[in-house]
């Protein structure tokens, strides 16, 4: 237990080991140490910007397809009522082509039923005048009894 | 000395000596046989095992933190990096909550007194006869691992402390308020040398507690092993177990008391009274 140079020796070796953990253990440890500090609060810092971000993008997501509902109806409805209009366009055409073609047809039986009575005339008129001939023996004639038989044929 | 069948006391006084190497006045340079001769070379002798015990375990200590801070990045903490960081961090909260400046020698010094004493009173935890015997085995006379029982290696360190106190004393206040501080208070400048007699003895008193608590519960320590060590040996596990479970905790708390004290000495220093 004597006091010595060992005294010296060990203020020595206690200032150099001082100095190399001042210069050379603390700086980078407590360094690394501050900038996984900050590294952490930014991270978190940007958990919660996602958090808020996530929030704001879902009501978004939730107006857009509110908005896509809307349209959706919108268009259907404009569908619907087109869809109908082209029926009855559909519908009226059909019926004036029809009421055409009927026209045209009452036309041609009208034409075919006076041709038909014209023909007919004719031909009673010419029998008329054959059923005469042969009941009164002689041929008419026709000159002299023209007025006659045009008055016939007037008459059927 | 003989360890063949050695008397308790001189097994004692063999446990207790350190490995001297210095100037004795008839033989010259050379490592001292014995207690007596040690004391006879006076102030020009060096303890070599206090020395290269305290100097390696020093170095160890800044092998294992510049391992530590050359991996240290702000990503996720690794092996090595994560004790690293535990020790930083808790020296760092220490000092903070005790040092309101800023200084970047503070934290490391605390750092340096922390690991270094607690790996120095870790040798206490070695059983007391191992390295004394296998030394001897090796041809070396004396052989004591706990650099912190020997005076010199705690007071080598507690005078650091003090020329800091006394330096940043000096650089905070000037010299003028230093030495007002010493002389002028508690009462008054009519009783300049009563004052600086209590302030006087106030300062020395600083680096002499630090070193002598240290020094005392090591030195406490381990000669209680080395008593426990002359049981028979039936009955050493049966005091030496609890004993050094006690002691870990005893080991742990002085370098914390020891860093503890030496930041508050410094803040103190860095106040204006």
């Amino acid at each position: 237990m004597n006091l010595n140079l060992t005294l010296i020796g060990q203020l020595i070796a206690f200032t150099i080991f001082v100095i190399f953990c001042m210069k050379y253990v603390w700086p980078p440890i407590s360094g690394a140490l501050a900038e996984r500090q900050k590294k952490i609060a930014e991270g978190l810092d940007a958990a919660d910007k996602a958090a808020r971000d996530l929030e704001s993008a879902k009501s978004q997501i939730e107006d857009e397809l509110k908005q896509a509902r809307t349209q959706v109806t919108e268009l259907l409805e404009q569908a619907n009522k087109r869809s109908s209009q082209i029926v009855e366009e559909a519908q009226d055409k059909a019926r004036a082509e029809a009421e055409k073609i009927m026209a045209s047809a009452q036309a041609q039986i009208a034409q075919d039923a006076a041709q038909a009575r014209e023909s007919l005339r004719a031909d009673v008129a010419k029998l008329a005048v054959v059923g005469a001939e042969r009941v009164l023996g002689a041929t008419v004639d026709q000159a002299a009894h023209k007025k006659l038989l045009a008055e016939l044929a007037e008459e059927l | 000395m003989a360890l063949q069948n050695p008397t308790p006391s001189e097994y004692i006084q063999h446990h207790l000596t350190n490995l001297t190497y210095g100037y004795h006045p008839d033989n010259g340079w050379s490592f001292a046989h014995g207690a007596q001769e040690a004391s006879e070379m006076g102030f020009l002798a060096i303890h070599v095992d206090t020395m290269a015990w305290s100097v390696g375990l020093g170095i160890f200590f800044c092998w294992l933190f510049r391992v530590g801070a050359k991996a240290a990045h702000a990503g996720v903490p690794t092996g090595v990096l994560n004790f690293v960081e535990l020790m930083v961090e808790f020296v760092d909260k220490s000092v903070k909550e005790t040092f309101h400046g800023t200084s970047s020698l503070i934290a490391p010094l605390a750092l340096t007194i922390c690991c270094w004493i607690f790996l120095m009173n870790l040798m206490d935890l070695v059983p007391v006869d191992l390295a004394p015997y296998l030394f001897m085995a090796a041809g070396v006379e004396y052989m004591k691992i706990v650099p912190t029982t020997d005076v010199n290696a705690t007071l080598g360190m507690s005078i650091g402390v003090f020329l800091l106190i006394i330096f940043y004393s000096i650089q905070i206040k000037g010299v003028g308020g230093f030495l007002g501080e010493l002389t002028l208070q508690p009462f008054g400048k009519w009783m300049i040398p009563f004052n600086l007699l209590l302030e006087g003895v106030g300062l020395i008193a600083k680096p002499i507690s630090l070193a002598l608590r240290l020094f005392g519960n090591l030195y406490a320590g381990e000669l209680i092993f080395i008593l426990i060590a002359l049981l028979p040996f039936y009955l050493q596990w049966f005091l030496s177990v609890p004993w050094a479970i006690f002691h870990i905790l005893v080991i742990v708390l002085q370098a914390f008391i020891f860093m503890m004290l030496t930041i508050v000495y410094l803040s103190m220093a860095h106040e204006h009274h």
